[in-house]
């Protein structure tokens, strides 16, 4: 890290809706495959936004942040002009009128102990006033997945919505529910503010 | 549809229970009639970030060129408005700049017009403005749009409704957990009181916030209008844990 410089505390400034127009704005070509589709350990992680009546979100956008599989957390550019050999551990993309989303990328290995490998999350979406935050774990490796801090922290009944399931196909499937009985548990961090 | 009275009568009542820590928009904000089924009903899940989250994505000189800074440099003429800088700086909550990150705007037209296809609103297009941008801050966390400042423009919350004229800024800090995505106003913008998405951050210090603020220096002789605007994102975690011991 760099030396500190002299601190002062600063509020941060409100967050606010994406809006129904962003697609011209944040779309780039490829910018949902963090890999090539025909790469070597290459997967979908793919899913659906639901609203509170189990309506499909149309309009949302998903950002990932990930890990490489070795664990190793890639700090290089490239994420807006692929050139389909650099893994920048960084994609986004915007749900299709279903509201399914889908990424091609490689499976995070682990980066922490106490900590199962996951895929961070952020959302946003036209009706959502700020971003929201979550995590998509692996799913497979239950001992990993029962001693993770986070899991750990989760009532049982909830702890499932963080944890992707396992298509016949070796996809990852991930649906995010903004609300309702099955809403997906949203983290906030230290220092976020309310 | 509701009247302009109604949701001013919402907002009132929410915002007459709303308390000075509040810095954020409330998710639940039924006057933005959209919000209704799109908030998260339960309580966010404190975490602490894990290493993945304490790293930002990285974006460089092959991701954005500097002439996506300027929106009226467009092939074929120069859009119709009023010509204008925004400029500012981004740093995070304490005080540090945001070096060398990507910031991504987007904007209606000087008519209200989005180029988006599904922007239904009857106001003319401009075949030389698209109304997107992007740039990297500098070392300062400094950053600087050249564009045409946006029209409102009405949209279908409540009859009547009319959104502020505002530029949409999409920000990353050096940490995931630093991502945000917020609009900025222009200063004195009479439809303020009336629109619920601004509304919806219920404390005036935190929409001020929101505002940029007119900077006659700034301002270039027979050229174009100046306005300033800082943004904060919230703080870090990576350098609070090495410098400072007493975090909750």
């Amino acid at each position: 890290m760099t030396t500190p410089e002299p601190q002062q505390p600063l509020v941060p400034t409100a967050g606010q809706t994406i809006g129904p127009f962003y697609g011209f704005a944040l779309s780039y070509e490829r910018d949902h495959e963090l890999v090539p589709p025909a790469a070597a350990g290459a997967v979908r992680l793919h899913g659906t936004v639901f609203d509170g009546n189990g309506v499909p979100v149309p309009d949302a956008l998903l950002e990932i942040r990930q890990a490489d599989p070795s664990g190793r957390i890639p700090r290089v550019e490239g994420s807006i002009r692929r050139d389909g050999t650099v893994f920048t551990g960084w994609g986004r993309c915007a749900t299709d009128p279903g509201g399914r989303f889908s990424f091609t990328t490689l499976e995070p290995g682990r980066t922490d102990q106490g900590a199962a490998p996951f895929f961070a999350v952020s959302v946003f979406a036209r009706g959502l006033l700020n971003r929201l935050f979550t995590r998509a774990y692996l799913p497979g490796d239950e001992q990993a997945l029962a001693g993770d801090r986070l899991l750990g922290s989760v009532s049982p009944e909830r702890r499932g919505t963080l944890v992707a399931g396992r298509d016949d196909d070796g996809s990852l499937r991930f649906d995010i529910w903004l609300q309702g009985e099955r809403e997906t548990v949203f983290l906030a961090f230290p220092r976020h503010g309310r | 549809m509701d009247t302009q009275a109604a949701i001013d009568q919402e907002i009132a009542g929410i915002h007459a229970d709303s308390d000075v820590e509040e810095t954020q928009p409330r998710l639940d904000f039924a006057p933005y009639r959209s919000s209704v089924l799109r908030h998260p009903t339960k309580d966010l899940h404190h975490a602490d970030p894990e290493a993945v989250e304490l790293v930002a994505p990285v974006f460089g000189h092959s991701d954005v060129d500097p002439l996506e800074a300027d929106l009226t440099l467009q092939p074929g003429g120069e859009p119709i408005g009023e010509r204008i800088r925004v400029t500012g700086r981004v740093l995070d909550g304490d005080g540090r700049p945001v070096r060398g990150q990507l910031i991504e705007v987007w904007q209606a037209n000087a008519a209200g017009r989005y180029i988006h296809k599904r922007d239904q609103h009857h106001a003319p297009m401009d075949p030389h403005f698209t109304g997107v941008g992007r740039c990297l801050t500098g070392e300062d966390g400094s950053y600087s749009f050249t564009t045409i400042k946006p029209g409102p423009y009405p949209w279908r919350n409540h009859t009547n409704a009319w959104r502020p004229a505002h530029i949409h800024f999409s920000l990353f800090g050096s940490e995931f957990t630093q991502r945000m995505i917020t609009q900025m106003y222009f200063p004195g913008d009479p439809l303020f009181p009336f629109d619920p998405i601004l509304q919806a951050v219920t404390q005036q210090e935190a929409r001020d916030r929101l505002v940029a603020a007119y900077e006659h220096s700034l301002s270039v002789h027979e050229w174009l209008l100046g306005y300033r605007w800082d943004i904060v994102l919230t703080g870090a975690h990576a350098t609070l844990m090495e410098s400072d011991d007493d975090h909750a």
